[in-house]
């Protein structure tokens, strides 16, 4: 990718000037302190300006800037990078909208990047959809383009093409994204679900839960004040790093929503496996553990949006424990389990007591309990 | 964590097992004939299957996870009726989370927010007093649910929305009272139990002396236990030497919470707004006599029963549903005919399959008394 953005922006920009440093919005033709109406969803000038002057000046990308159906991409230079092409999408519908570590932008293309990345591809392209509330500020639109924008720059991606929509209000909530992507997979990298093995070792690449309990905590329905951030944070770097330092990764999985317990029974099951965790071993926050003895919550069923499931042949744990620590997304990676023969499908823990337990998958949503 | 990591000590639980195993030993009872001992409060069983308790024990000692799950007995027809209420223009329904799934005769409160009713989970009834100031135009009906633990703070509620003269907020209510339970089980024919785990939150707000019965009446031994995992050994430990010794006391393991006269402004709270009534329903165990409140005459109009039209059907359990065997320690959670197949958490026929604190819930989730280290 880092490769590629100087081309485009010969190719395109044709003025040899950094585009980040020109496509800033000079005018602004969408007034401050305005709201979004239907009318910016008509197809006519309003719905123009507020796209050029929203989404094309944030996203400030040549692909994007020329305003057509579609972005147009050079399949050599892709083919020059891998044999597999990876395509992704996901909608974000997060209450509240922003969030200690984050916001919906952000999470959009971390959550979509990261999708991309745990199957080993190195992430491209973005599209972004956006789903507007009538009446949302057009400062709060521009706010979310903005983070948008400058986590797609961190990741090294581009968003390359968008639609937008308003609808009336209490049709949706606020503002949904949705963002699909691209990338290539790189020949001879396989990750797969059905590829763990007995005595594998399963790694998480830091503390779990933090994005599910500040979301639950920003939501101020319960007057506990925490210093919990959310962990949002685009995983692709953390993941070359690993597969240098452990190339027989088996399986790679973001633990968003339901957590490390959903993606470790999804794990056991394709792969016909047992897992076994140790609860001790698992890294948990404590403001994170504090919030879910208050609530009655298991941190292995919260979600997370920067941390990654890992299962790793034994010989090579060491390597990817001492990969994952070095780089700043993944200083508190730990082992907390192991790949066993059977029962398959069945994840169970040797909880903190000695005792051993069922780590199911959740019914529903988790929910606080009464007493 | 300061204050909880202390109580979930591996080496001490460790220590307390070996000395379990010897009593057990001592008491002459193994797998063929287990002493069975019931937790009456569903946070115990909770803590039980989280920290995998039942798998560490000797063979000789059965848990039999009693009825207080207070979400589980609530019957289908009190839920049918908090429907009709959810449903009604106007109401803001507001409810502890976990009781939005519980199944009624045609939907969940879940259900009922899916179709339109306006129900929101709160975490306190004073939330939905909030909710009451802030929506004036709108009834504001609390689920008032749960045993002597949330009833206080049901009760002070009504009398702060009293004292603020908030005509628009009421509680429908369905609090009741664990002692008259304990009392029908124990009067079960065909029950067999050796002791009692009492419920720690309970007693905090009414004290140990109200167990007194148990030991005097009925010769069994009672300990009122705390929720960590070694609260939970230990009070299983000082049952085990109640047995042991041919004692049967009410004796107080959880003494950093439980005072012996529980809490006196709590319980006042609760006689100025509630009154027993005649009998209430509960789902497994049927009507059990003097085992629920309702808001006294004096709080007519914070009930949201005597506000609202409802059904009050009384509904049968299903007929093939053996929850109450299962309550009363007669059958294991797998013994049950329904057990995994036609009753699960995603589709429970039964109480017990309900709440995460339900004794089938946890089984199935957590694998029950068949997660040993031979599993």
């Amino acid at each position: 990718m880092r490769r590629l953005l100087p081309l485009w922006r010969r190719r395109y920009d044709g003025r040899g000037v950094s585009t980040l440093a020109l496509r800033r919005p000079a005018a602004v033709a969408v007034r401050s302190g305005a709201t979004v109406t239907l009318s910016h969803g008509a197809g006519g000038k309003a719905m123009r300006d507020l796209i050029r002057d929203v989404f094309v000046a944030e996203f400030d990308n040549p692909l994007l800037a020329t305003l057509d159906d579609q972005a147009r991409v050079d399949l050599a230079a892709l083919q020059a990078m891998g044999n597999r092409l990876a395509f992704t999408t996901d909608s974000y519908v997060v209450d509240p909208l922003f969030f200690p570590g984050g916001d919906i932008g952000k999470l959009a293309v971390c959550g979509t990047v990261n999708d991309l990345a745990v199957g080993g591809a190195t992430p491209l392209y973005l599209s972004c959809a956006v789903i507007i509330e009538e009446g949302l500020e057009i400062e709060t639109l521009r706010r979310v383009a903005h983070s948008m924008a400058k986590a797609a720059r961190k990741a090294g991606v581009s968003v390359v093409t968008g639609d937008t929509k308003i609808v009336n209000r209490g049709a949706c909530d606020k503002l949904f994204v949705t963002t699909s992507g691209v990338g290539v997979i790189p020949a001879g990298r396989h990750l797969d679900a059905d590829l763990a093995e007995p005595n594998d070792c399963v790694l998480v690449t830091g503390c779990l839960g933090d994005h599910g309990a500040a979301i639950l905590a920003a939501r101020g329905d319960f007057a506990l004040e925490t210093p919990i951030v959310s962990d949002c944070a685009a995983l692709h770097g953390l993941i070359a790093a690993l597969l240098k330092g452990a190339p027989e990764t088996r399986f790679l999985r973001d633990a968003t929503r339901g957590g490390v317990a959903t993606v470790l029974n999804e794990l056991a099951e394709s792969s016909a496996v047992g897992i076994e965790l140790t609860e001790a071993d698992l890294p948990i926050n404590e403001p994170v553990r504090g919030l879910s003895e208050v609530l009655g919550l298991d941190p292995l069923y919260l979600a997370n949006e920067g941390k990654l499931v890992a299962v790793v042949p034994e010989a090579q744990a060491r390597a990817a424990m001492a990969a994952l620590r070095g780089h700043p997304l993944g200083s508190d990676a730990a082992i907390v389990g192991r790949v066993v023969a059977g029962p398959p499908g069945r994840v169970t823990m040797r909880t903190v007591l000695g005792g051993r337990r069922i780590v199911d998958m959740l019914v529903g949503e988790q929910l606080p309990r009464i007493c | 964590m300061k204050y909880v990591d202390e109580f979930r000590d591996s080496a001490k639980a460790a220590a307390l097992l070996s000395e379990i195993e010897a009593l057990v030993q001592a008491i002459g009872r193994d797998a063929t004939r287990p002493l069975q001992i019931m937790e009456v409060c569903g946070g115990h069983t909770h803590s039980m299957f989280r920290y995998g308790i039942e798998g560490m024990l000797p063979a000789g000692i059965e848990l039999v996870h009693g009825p207080g799950c207070p979400v589980c007995v609530l019957p289908v027809g009190r839920v049918d009726d908090c429907v009709a209420i959810a449903e009604t223009d106007g109401v803001i329904l507001a409810t502890f989370g976990d009781a939005i799934r519980v199944p009624g005769s045609q939907k969940s409160l879940m259900q009922a927010k899916a179709d339109g009713a306006d129900v929101r989970i709160v975490y306190s009834p004073m939330d939905a007093l909030t909710l009451a100031r802030a929506h004036p135009e709108r009834w504001v009906v609390f689920f008032g649910l749960g045993f002597e633990t949330t009833m206080p703070a049901t009760a002070l509620t009504v009398l702060q929305a009293e004292r603020e003269g908030i005509g628009n907020f009421s509680v429908f209510c369905n609090h009741i009272t664990i002692v008259p339970t304990i009392k029908a089980i124990l009067d079960s024919p065909d029950l067999h139990l050796d002791g009692f785990l009492g419920p720690g939150h309970v007693s905090m707000i009414i004290g140990t002396q109200p167990y007194e019965f148990i030991a005097g009446h009925y010769n069994k031994p009672m300990v009122v236990a705390g929720f960590e995992p070694l609260d939970i050994l230990q009070s299983l430990w000082m049952v085990l030497r109640q047995i042991k010794d041919g004692r049967c006391e009410i004796e107080n393991q959880y003494a950093r919470v439980v005072a012996e006269g529980g809490n006196a402004a709590a319980l006042d709270a609760v006689g100025r707004v509630f009154e027993l009534r005649d009998s209430f329903e509960w789902r497994g165990l049927g009507a059990i006599a003097h085992s629920g409140v309702r808001p006294r005459e004096a709080y007519a109009r914070f009930d949201a029963e005597r506000i609202f039209a409802v059904p009050n059907a009384s509904l049968a359990d299903p007929a093939s549903c053996q929850c109450g065997d299962v309550l009363k320690g007669v059958l294991k959670p797998r013994q049950c005919r329904l057990f995994g197949t036609a009753c699960t958490p995603e589709t429970p026929v039964g109480a017990l399959m309900v709440s995460s604190e339900g004794a089938c819930a946890a089984y199935y989730r957590y694998g029950g008394g068949a997660m040993t280290d031979a599993a």
